[in-house]
């Protein structure tokens, strides 16, 4: 009931919130709402347009469009998802800690940040990708790589400004460890700021994690990937379109939802930006 | 430009660069399985001798320090190693696949930077209600496209509308201008649209913000025309936030980029590195990343300085 009153007047803040939970649901059922198998072959229905049996068609191989980007979803979500999780509490970690002991503490882990910032993001991920062969997990690693310094340059900031508080100095006076200070004093006043990047990252995660599928370096076939369906759909473009349309959308519509709950959420959070979005 | 802030960044930049060569030279050996046995190939018999023999010669039976010098000295005098496959110098194979994936991002690029100045200021004139939302939900949409589908898309419009289109495929534009030009248009679009989308939002944020200083104020009490207020007062300040994104906004790209040239089918350095990987053509991924790292480092710090030079607020 509470969200429900929060939400009130926030109309694009619920609406992008609905969209991701939307599909974050379809995702997590995807085993059980899935109309079809998504490995079944159906041999003489292949490349088949939407009809009543597969409402977003079949691809080359007569498997069901629906049903493989349902369990693409999930596969998606999990990658980037997992990606976004481990680079927020590393890269987070690191621009706190970096903030709260300044000195050569600082000046070394961010330099260390900004060689792995150097790099062409997605050039990275394909190296790192390359290097230790493509499975769910690599990539996952992979977006994680590239995506720590982002957050500890972020974070590092205004950490510093938290840091030099009076409430943070007052902790220290109390005898409190850097531990307790990080997480009790520092990570709540930086908790929304953190909260509006992951929700962003994790759009853009989306697509790098579809790009690389795409590519050959992420989910490998027969599993079902939004990506893998766009790569292996071009090839039957003339033939069927349907399954790279339709996996192509489905990325879209989950990228753009949680880009869109992250600048919804930025101007709820920060009413001092909203004035000018 | 004061020489100690020229001093203090070009000490980052080496520190950077220094930085970026032992990440590529550390990402090469951390290759599971004997990298040896790899490049031995499926045609050659593995022995050990064999194995010894090639060890020795890429000097990996030294300690791991000696390597990086040795690896580190030979790029630094130009010396990138040889392609596996064919055994022509790395750098060659490189600069053979250059071309094609600059002239890709440098169209993209002005297209995006180009439309997204009048777009944005158009956006920051229209300000609340239902017009703002639709643009913001527009400009969003136009960042999360996945610039590989949209590619597709295209390809497929192109053959259902105008079949008579080369939408895919290279030609070298010295053997043919428009050939080359008619080609490169439909991959621009799809790699230029979010690029677009996202500086125009940018544009519109600077814009917004200059328009409520206070010189804008004044340019209005003086009984300029809106037109003048905006384009020659506020975009001037505006700008200045757009030039650095968009020196950042070519890394991203090229990454767009890598993705595009595989779904158009244009031999550029993605096509290069993508192909090196699944021959596992090793010198050649690790040359590649490391020159066009390099490359950005070098080209962002030449923007930092381009910066400090406009903006004498930057330069302290």
């Amino acid at each position: 009931m509470s969200l429900v009153a929060a939400l009130r007047g926030h109309r694009l803040l619920s609406f992008a919130l609905a969209l991701v939970a939307l599909q974050v649901v379809l995702a997590l059922l995807a085993p059980w709402i899935a109309p079809h198998d998504p490995l079944a072959q159906v041999v003489v229905r292949r490349l088949k347009p939407p009809d009543a049996i597969s409402w977003l068609g079949t691809d080359q191989l007569g498997r069901d469009n629906l049903s493989r980007i349902l369990h693409g979803y999930r596969a998606s979500l999990a990658i980037s998802g997992g990606a976004v999780a481990l680079s927020l509490v590393v890269g987070g970690a690191i621009g706190m800690v970096a903030a709260l002991r300044r000195g050569w503490t600082d000046r070394i882990a961010m330099r260390l940040m900004d060689v792995v910032f150097a790099f062409p993001l997605m050039l990275l991920a394909i190296g790192i990708v390359a290097v230790l062969g493509p499975m769910p997990w690599t990539t996952g690693l992979a977006i994680a790589v590239v995506y720590t310094p982002i957050f500890a340059r972020l974070v590092r900031a205004p950490a510093l400004v938290v840091a030099q508080s009076e409430y943070v100095a007052g902790a220290r006076a109390i005898g409190a460890s850097d531990a307790r200070i990080l997480l009790r004093h520092m990570l709540p006043n930086l908790a929304s700021i953190l909260l509006v990047q992951a929700s962003l990252l994790l759009s853009a995660a989306i697509l790098v994690e579809a790009s690389l599928s795409f590519l050959g370096l992420g989910t490998q076939p027969p599993t079902p990937s939004l990506g893998l369906m766009l790569s292996e759909g071009r090839n039957f473009l003339m033939l069927g379109p349907w399954s790279a349309i339709f996996a192509g959308l489905a990325i879209l519509f989950l990228s753009f939802g949680f880009n869109l709950l992250g600048d919804a959420l930025r101007d709820t959070l920060d009413p001092r930006l909203s004035k000018l979005a | 430009m004061p020489t100690r802030l020229l001093a203090d960044r070009a000490t980052d930049l080496v520190l950077v660069v220094l930085g970026v060569s032992v990440v590529v030279f550390l990402l090469m050996r951390m290759i599971p399985g004997d990298a040896v046995a790899i490049m031995l190939g499926a045609n050659t018999e593995i022995t050990p001798e064999r194995l010894a023999a090639l060890r020795a010669r890429f000097g990996l039976d030294q300690p791991l320090l000696a390597q990086y010098l040795a690896w580190a000295g030979a790029a630094l005098s130009g010396d990138l190693g040889t392609s596996l496959w064919t055994g022509r110098p790395v750098a060659e194979e490189i600069a053979a696949h250059a071309g094609v994936t600059l002239q890709l991002l440098a169209m993209s690029l002005a297209f995006g930077a180009a439309l997204a100045v009048p777009a944005g200021c158009a956006m920051a004139r229209v300000r609340g209600g239902a017009a703002d939302v639709a643009l913001r939900v527009a400009t969003i949409a136009g960042i999360t496209v996945p610039s590989f589908w949209l590619g597709i898309v295209m390809i497929l419009a192109a053959a259902s509308l105008a079949p008579w289109f080369p939408a895919v495929g290279h030609v070298p534009f010295a053997q043919d201008p428009i050939g080359n030009l008619q080609r490169m248009a439909l991959p621009t679009l799809a790699l230029g649209l979010p690029i677009l989308a996202s500086l125009s939002r940018l544009v519109r944020t600077a814009m917004l913000d200059a328009l409520g200083q206070d010189y804008v104020r004044t340019a209005r009490a003086k009984g300029l025309s809106e037109r003048r207020v905006v384009y020659r007062h506020a975009l001037r300040n505006a700008l200045l936030p757009f030039v650095t994104s968009v020196g950042i906004t070519a890394g991203y790209l090229f990454g767009g980029a890598i993705v595009v040239e595989q779904v158009f089918a244009l031999p550029g350095i993605g096509r290069l590195v993508l192909g090196a990987i699944s021959e596992r053509n090793y010198p050649l991924v690790q040359a590649t990343i490391l020159m066009v790292t390099v490359g950005f480092v070098v080209v962002n710090f030449a923007v930092d300085m381009l910066y400090a030079a406009i903006d004498p607020r930057v330069r302290r």
